[in-house]
């Protein structure tokens, strides 16, 4: 599809496996698309420019903080939000390994947290303390960090 | 223009509001009595067997909460309470919020809902045990009236009843309906909390599972039939007011249904979607009238607070014995220093929000807040309805840390609704209106004098605050003859934030100077700089003296020992009488605050003499009773990565009149990689209840700092470091 010279256009985005019909402007951030158009909130808004992390999704397998990657760039692309994390109807080994160690506290910058780690053990399946500390930069204000830690570690033990 | 700041009508009412006094709301004084609803109400459907515990047919069991979760595990605990009591099956028991609008309509059933100070355990655990506990009198009762037996034969465990002489069992669902039709026991006896087998240990938490799998629902996530968007801007200058806008420049863009003014002060594009009010918003011309506050700056803010550190002016005396004025004046030896705190913005990770749809005679909002029944009042008066036509549908918070207990957010949401009435509107404010339009962690300076006799007893200390108070904004009714009392937190001298120094001659005041920029409570509020200020300035009087930081507290402490006993277990678990590790220093602290006992130890290194790793951080706590000591030692290490992002890296500066941060990339928070170890103590020592959400952040950042002060033999006097040029490494 041309962008260029369309304000508005109808853009199918590939999210969690299924084809989605959005009637956006192509510059939209993809953060506001997979929640207000595609109706996925799991994802959250932080700052809207990059440097939180509550935004992160799956973009073709990578972790994008999608606040900050317009509509237009994200086109014929695998999307996974938090809400796709899991298949197979089980939870993701992430997720279970946050609930065994009782991560979140307010919770809202978990989505993002989560999608990031599964991102860094699928490159770096037995990550290091320093690995971590390269890897995850999310901001939580709670303070969950020695928890994201252990559940980290744990996440990685089970692979 | 730092004289009397302008006190918006609004500041006055949200803080009367959230007495409920403003709107003539009965509200008792104390805790609640245990009320049932009344026949026919929508409430009573049979298996509520009181206002706190409904048992389903299944055996469900719904505890409600009357206090917001907002990620310190306030929910968890409280449902442990009354399950403790109730005596029912842990793995069945879900949560769930009565609204105010239902708290109002059943007579304060749920009494406060407020979520702040710590308190939201502390001040209800009795009254929501005493729930658990007529609810498991009555359901024993049930099946004793339908076995025909004595009840003093029957017996309840993990939410099963037995008649112990015939061995018969029937499960709480089955006896629910009828129990919920008897009497209200009036006399209650509680557990020993030494018996308790649900509360007092560390279970998960009740919220996990939706919060790793994206299903919670936060006020930001809100959906509803017809739903429109909006973004917002008040005047960047606090007090300053909106003259016009230029609507029909941006009418016409997609997806915009309107621009509304939303008071004197603010604009508000709606749209079909955020993103497009957003986008709209920013391209709106705005005019502003900024007034007199659009003069004023950091350093003139700063100048006006150096000068009320001059004894000579007017202040409060929050503590004082014995005459430390003239032992100052008389001792062999003094030592001063002036220290500072900044402003603090709470940056909540979920920006502040709130859904309202107001029609003719009926108004509703969905939002996240700490202060359900504040919300509601604010609701009632922007709205203009009644309290039976308004309620408030709170949701779980993205953060709250004492920002959200404020309603502007919620007053705004119901201005735009009330000017689109029918169409349910989603106010969002940007990260950036979330930076520029806190309710900031106050300003203070401190003057700290200390005065030695030739043997180097400490014989008087001065301390001195000059600054801003957040009663006077928010609740001038709490003030007394003009002091704010919360001024003085950890410095009293007795009471929930007690002081644990005994020193001859003391004295302990405050010259209130309140700049325009609007004070909330930042979590650990006016902890977090005095016990910078006391805390560092002891370990500077420890060095003076020659003497070991904490042998020279401990001196000062024989007539406080639970402040000594948190401050001896911080010492000997980092085994202070030991060395440290090559190259590694240590700092120590311990303060009160919100009722418990705090104390805080730290080891850290400095590399190129700036920048600091804190390698771990040894934290004591005695709260009088733990009730979930797992999430205590989350509320630990968490309120240290608050403290010390805002030590590190936070400060929110003025510049004309307007906060001059932004959003994360200039008032940054911390990361993994900066996060130290924490190991915490939980010494609950009992007969009281203390806090846990908030009083240990307090230590944090004099432990580090005068741990940066054994590395470098500097003292770092003002927060945040990075405007020292020092970092984290």
């Amino acid at each position: 599809m041309d962008w260029t010279n369309q304000g508005i256009a109808m853009a199918n985005l590939i999210i969690n496996g299924k084809t989605i019909d959005v009637d956006v402007e192509p510059d939209t951030p993809l953060l506001w698309a997979i929640r207000e158009n595609a109706g996925l909130t799991g994802t959250k808004y932080g700052c809207g420019i990059a440097q939180c992390g509550a935004c992160t999704v799956h973009v073709d397998g990578v972790a994008v903080r999608s606040c900050g990657m317009q509509v237009g760039d994200a086109f014929g692309k695998q999307i996974t939000t938090i809400e796709g994390l899991a298949t197979n109807g089980g939870l993701h080994k992430v997720q279970a390994a946050w609930i065994a160690n009782d991560v979140p506290q307010c919770g809202y910058c978990q989505s993002g947290m989560i999608m990031a780690v599964a991102a860094l053990l699928k490159e770096n399946p037995k990550p290091t303390d320093q690995d971590i500390d390269e890897a995850i930069t999310n901001i939580c204000r709670c303070g969950t960090f020695q928890q994201v830690r252990e559940a980290i570690h744990a996440a990685a033990a089970t692979i | 223009m730092n004289q009397m700041p302008h006190l918006s009508r609004r500041a006055f009412v949200v803080g009367t509001a959230s007495a409920g006094l403003t709107l003539g709301l009965d509200i008792p004084f104390g805790g609640p009595a245990l009320l049932r609803a009344a026949e026919g109400s929508p409430e009573i459907n049979p298996p509520e067997i009181n206002a706190w515990v409904v048992i389903r047919p299944d055996d469900t069991v719904v505890i409600r909460i009357a206090r917001s979760e907002m990620g310190q595990g306030t929910l968890t605990g409280l449902a442990q309470l009354v399950a403790e009591e109730l005596e029912c099956d842990w793995s069945k028991v879900t949560t769930e919020y009565p609204t105010p609008g239902q708290n109002v309509a059943r007579k304060r059933a749920w009494g406060d809902f407020s979520t702040g100070g710590s308190r939201g355990i502390r001040t209800s655990q009795d009254y929501v045990r005493k729930g658990g506990a007529t609810a498991r009198m009555m359901l024993l009762q049930a099946a004793a009236n339908e076995w025909k037996v004595p009840v003093a034969e029957c017996s309840a465990a993990n939410s099963l009843i037995t008649h112990t002489p015939s061995g018969r069992a029937i499960s709480y669902g089955k006896v629910a309906e009828a129990a919920a039709k008897l009497p209200l026991p009036t006399e209650v006896k509680l557990k020993d909390p030494k018996d308790w087998k649900i509360a007092g240990k560390g279970v998960k938490r009740l919220d996990t599972v939706d919060k790793t799998t994206g299903k919670m629902t936060y006020g930001i996530d809100i959906k509803l039939p017809g739903l429109l968007n909006a973004a917002i801007k008040d005047c960047p200058v606090f007090g300053g007011k909106l003259t016009s806008f230029d609507e029909a420049k941006v009418i016409g863009m997609k997806g915009v249904k309107k621009v509304v003014r939303v008071s004197d002060s603010a604009v508000a594009v709606v749209a079909d979607t955020w993103w497009h009010a957003k986008t709209a918003l920013e391209a709106l011309p705005v005019v502003w009238d900024e007034g007199p506050n659009a003069q004023v700056s950091s350093a003139s803010i700063a100048t006006w607070l150096d000068q009320g550190l001059d004894s000579a002016t007017p202040a409060f005396i929050g503590n004082q014995n014995g005459d430390a004025k003239a032992a100052i004046e008389g001792a062999a030896r003094k030592v001063e220093a002036v220290y500072s705190y900044p402003y603090q913005n709470h940056a909540t990770m979920e920006p502040l929000n709130a859904t309202a749809l107001y029609t003719a005679d009926k108004c509703e909002v969905w939002c996240g807040t700490q202060n359900g029944e504040a919300a509601f009042a604010a609701v009632l008066e922007a709205s203009g309805l009644p309290a039976d036509k308004c309620d408030v549908h709170k949701q779980i918070l993205g953060g709250g840390f004492g920002r959200r207990g404020q309603t502007d957010y919620v007053r705004q949401a119901v201005a735009i609704a009330k000017q689109m009435p029918g169409i349910p509107i989603k106010l969002l404010w940007s990260r950036e209106e979330d930076m520029q339009h806190g309710a900031y962690h106050p300003i203070t300076h401190c003057k700290l004098t200390g005065a030695f006799d030739a043997d180097n007893n400490l014989t008087a200390l001065h301390l001195r605050l000059s600054g801003q108070s957040i009663l006077f904004s928010l609740r001038p009714q709490a003030l007394v003859n003009g002091m704010d009392p919360a001024a003085f937190q950890g410095l009293a001298a007795s009471g929930e934030a007690a002081i644990g120094y005994s020193v001859p001659n003391l004295l302990i005041e405050h010259a209130m100077r309140n700049p325009h920029v609007p004070p909330g409570f930042w979590r650990g509020v006016n902890v977090n700089h005095n016990a910078i200020y006391l805390e560092c300035f002891m370990d500077e009087l420890a060095h003076a003296a020659g003497q070991d930081p904490v042998a020279f507290r401990r001196k000062l402490m024989a007539s406080h020992p639970k402040h000594l006993a948190v401050l001896n277990a911080v010492a000997e678990k980092i085994g202070w009488d030991q060395p440290p590790p090559q190259g590694v220093y240590r700092g120590i602290a311990q303060h009160m605050g919100y009722g418990s006992y705090v104390a805080g130890a730290a080891e850290i290194s400095v590399s190129d003499g700036n920048k600091i790793k804190v390698h771990r951080i040894i934290a004591a706590t005695d709260p009088g009773y733990a009730v979930n000591p797992a999430q205590i030692e989350r509320q630990i290490a968490g309120s240290f990565v608050y403290g010390l992002s805002g030590l590190f890296y936070g400060g929110c500066t003025v510049k004309d009149g307007r906060i001059e941060q932004s959003n994360f990339d200039t008032y940054n928070s911390m990361r993994i990689n900066e996060m130290p170890k924490v190991e915490s103590i939980i010494m609950p020592s009992g007969g009281f209840w203390g806090g846990v959400g908030e009083p240990t952040i307090c230590v944090a950042a004099p432990a580090v700092l005068n741990a940066y002060f054994a590395a470098t033999g500097k003292r770092i006097r003002a927060v945040p470091l990075r405007d020292q040029n020092i970092s984290f490494a």
